[in-house]
């Protein structure tokens, strides 16, 4: 019997169910063993029955073995929704970085929606300004943005913007086989091939204003480590998978572009931020080089690690609660 | 038994509703991203109102801010999975426009490859995965087999030559620019790596391979589903409005990458303007009930207004309005295919359902394009990129993206730190069309409150069209 599965993006780009088509010919394999239930960007089902008549109060989401949520959780709608495929899946999967750590939308927890709103409705440069939206159609905000397990139970996460297509097929194939998906869980550096010469050559990072050193015409593994070529990389503390399962370049350093951090940090709780301003100390480098340090939580700013002023509670209070 | 969550929420109470009820599609299916079609009907089943709500805001204006100017095209590609490589693009000139830097001849040749190849796998992902199921299996199938699975079912050729040739098309670009979901390859001043003979080579005989597809895909559509288009599926969301594109400033042809933007009205006139004049041009109005701003023809100086009778400031933009402002298209075979839809259809042209038409004569046109920059011996230059120094400016970038024209207007400090940036995004500039649609559709569809899944259908095929 095939296994039923029901997909769902919260606050997103689709770059997550880009991906999942990226499986290309693989997908085709596999479809005659999954029976999707429920997957708007491909599937007609509704929340409130198919001819929009059903109580506005029970959003259905069919019952599925297994569930698969991209995106953040940011208004009423998502945290809605995450809950009813919460209750409707025996297993939930966080799938990229939106889901498992707040992904880049996050960054909107450094700014109150107070001074976003302002800007985008009475600051623009083309726009009639006007007061805030209002409807009670409109899913409400929350006060933050969310990373999927601060708001209902996560069973499996699968970061990565957008995750590799092989990682989604590990996934897929072994929830099929009954067993644990064998992912990676050490460091870009881990898995990229450039030429490390050693510590203490460089004293500042630099901007990306000019591409590094190296022969177009020579592989990868003759390119030298681009931190040790003065540039930003956060390949040290950034969750190896972007290269895939079959040996391939980290993604950014193949296109000889420094790594910005997708996957998350190397460890699900970890801390971009801090573990690459201690990697940078520890390397000699003068961390006041860093120009723009919460976009080192550029990926990974859910959890409460980017937080506007604004946005802090009354000592006592629970965070999100 | 279906699992059912008890929603709390106070803003689901329809109590405004009054006599009549409310009909509610949620979510719409087979779009990127978040909406919810509201249809009211009154005591005797009539519409007499309709909402496309856009339920979604990220913000990205707004976190930007601050940002070295330089990292912002790796930022902002987030906002669209489906078309990335557009922000990318649009950004990265937002970018170079402030800094002033000038990109080397080979770098410009390389990001117009970049960005017309991706529209390429866009055209194929929207015709075949998102729309065709309503045409190939019709608007009437039950949802369970109207989607890209139920045509692996009907046709399952078909679909393994479609699957194979968008994946072929995903995998060309991840190949030479290192990562297709979220690009990293353009950067300030120009390209990241420059190109080989060999990788010129390899992709040149892949993207044949395209072109002879894109030949299929048309003479497919033309043959199963352009023929079957009768008058009631042609006049289904159908409204007048003007039309906005980008051409190229020399000879009015269609540019998906560069020139100056042409807004043209109803009746067909039009002025053409650089991206630089564009809040001359064009206005953002808000509406309470929606996150998702309106943009309207401001040089009108009529206001706006979304009276399906009597529309004020209105235009569109997407597939069928670059077809309708362009004057002709540089490349053979999609000029020929040009000529016959206008012949049949006029310009400017206004059934929406020939967004899907003009979706795959400009399939054609990116094929053939692509073709002829990798025939260019310039691509393969080594000077790829000039080192910039970051400074104060303005830069406004925009780009062809699929769903329209596509707008980053920024504005640097003296370290090149993002102060402000202003965007306006491909399908914005529908969000009001799309909602005369809905409201077309549906009075068109709904009779006396008799409702249907086929006929709640027909009113998402009218925001199908323009492929949100």
């Amino acid at each position: 019997m095939p296994v039923k599965v029901a997909e769902e993006w919260l606050g997103s780009c689709s770059g997550c169910e880009i991906s999942i088509l990226n499986l290309g010919e693989t997908l085709l394999t596999v479809l005659p063993q999954l029976e999707f239930v429920h997957i708007p960007v491909l599937m007609d089902h509704k929340y409130f029955g198919q001819t929009g008549q059903g109580d506005v109060h029970h959003l259905d989401i069919p019952p599925a073995t297994v569930g698969i949520i991209s995106g953040n959780i940011r208004n009423q709608e998502h945290l809605e929704v995450a809950m009813a495929m919460r209750a409707s899946c025996d297993v939930l999967i966080a799938l990229g970085t939106c889901a498992t750590h707040g992904g880049i939308p996050a960054l909107i927890n450094a700014c109150s929606d107070a001074e976003l709103f302002e800007r985008y409705y009475r600051g623009s440069e083309s726009t009639d300004a006007a007061a805030d939206p209002d409807d009670p159609n409109l899913p409400r905000m929350l006060p933050r943005t969310y990373a999927l397990d601060e708001k209902v139970k996560v069973d499996l996460y699968l970061p990565g913007c957008p995750p590799h297509p092989d990682q989604i097929a590990e996934a897929i194939t072994a929830l099929l086989e009954g067993r644990a998906p064998v992912l990676p869980s050490k460091s870009v550096c881990d898995t990229c091939p450039t030429r490390r010469e050693g510590k203490g050559a460089v004293k500042q990072v630099r901007r990306f204003l000019q591409n590094p050193q190296y022969d177009p015409a020579k592989p990868l593994a003759e390119m030298r480590c681009l931190l040790e070529q003065g540039l930003l990389c956060m390949g040290p503390v950034t969750r190896a998978g972007c290269a895939g399962a079959h040996g391939e370049s980290p993604r950014c350093l193949s296109a000889r572009v420094p790594c910005r951090g997708c996957y998350g940090p190397v460890r699900q709780d970890g801390n971009q931020m801090l573990d690459m301003l201690n990697a940078l100390a520890s390397n000699g480098i003068d961390i006041k080089g860093v120009i723009d340090r919460p976009s080192l939580l550029r990926f990974s700013g859910a959890h409460g690690r980017l937080m506007n002023p604004s946005r802090r509670l009354p000592a006592g209070q629970k965070q999100g609660a | 038994m279906t699992q059912t969550i008890e929603i709390k929420d106070a803003s689901r109470d329809f109590s405004h509703a009054g006599a009549g009820r409310i009909l509610n599609i949620q979510p719409v299916t087979r779009i990127e991203g978040h909406a919810r079609i509201a249809i009211q009907l009154d005591e005797s089943g009539e519409v007499v109102d309709s909402k496309l709500h856009i339920m979604a805001m990220r913000g990205f204006e707004k976190f930007i801010e601050g940002r070295p100017a330089e990292e912002v095209p790796r930022i902002v590609s987030r906002i669209c999975g489906i078309c990335p490589w557009m922000h990318h693009t649009a950004s990265n000139k937002a970018v170079d426009a402030c800094f002033g830097a000038t990109v080397p001849p080979a770098g410009s040749k390389l990001r117009e490859l970049m960005q017309i190849m991706a529209h390429i796998n866009d055209k194929i992902l929207h015709f075949f995965f998102l729309a065709a199921p309503d045409f190939v299996l019709g608007p009437g199938a039950d949802f369970g087999v109207r989607n890209v699975i139920g045509i692996v079912g009907a046709a399952p050729e078909l679909a393994a030559r479609v699957v194979k040739m968008r994946q072929a098309g995903q995998m060309m670009i991840e190949k030479f620019a290192g990562k297709v979901i979220h690009p990293i390859a353009m950067v300030t001043g120009g390209f990241s790596k420059p190109m080989s003979e060999a990788e010129r080579q390899e992709l040149y005989s892949q993207c044949q391979e395209q072109l002879e597809f894109a030949k299929f895909c048309m003479s497919f559509a033309k043959e199963n589903v352009f023929a079957k288009l009768d008058e009631e599926t042609l006049n289904l969301g159908a409204i007048t409005t003007g039309f906005l594109g980008t051409v190229d400033p020399k000879d009015g042809s269609l540019n998906l990458y560069d020139g100056v933007l042409r807004l043209m009205k109803p009746d067909g006139s039009f002025r053409d303007f650089s991206y630089q004049e564009y809040t001359d041009h064009i206005g953002e109005h808000v509406e309470p009930w929606s996150y998702g701003k309106f943009p309207y023809a401001r040089s009108w100086g009529e206001g706006f207004s979304m009276d399906i009778k009597a529309p004020k400031g209105i235009y569109r933009a997407n597939t069928l309005a670059r077809l309708n402002v362009c004057d002709h298209i540089n490349t053979p075979l999609a000029q020929a295919e040009l000529e016959e839809f206008r012949q049949k259809f006029g310009r400017p042209a206004q059934s929406t359902m020939l967004y899907h038409w003009a979706r795959l004569i400009e399939l054609v046109y990116a094929c053939e394009r692509v073709v002829e920059l990798l025939n260019d011996p310039g691509i393969t230059d080594p000077k790829v990129r000039d080192a910039v120094t970051p400074k104060a400016g303005r830069g406004v970038g925009c780009v062809e993206a699929p769903r329209g024209s596509l707008i980053h207007d920024y504005t640097t400090d003296a370290n090149g730190l993002m102060v402000k940036a202003n965007l306006i995004v491909g399908t914005t500039h529908n969000v009001a069309p799309m909602n005369m649609s809905v409201r077309k559709a549906a009075q068109d569809v709904i009779r006396a409150g008799q409702v249907s899944e086929e006929a709640l259908n027909k009113v998402e095929m009218a925001v199908r069209a323009y492929d949100p």
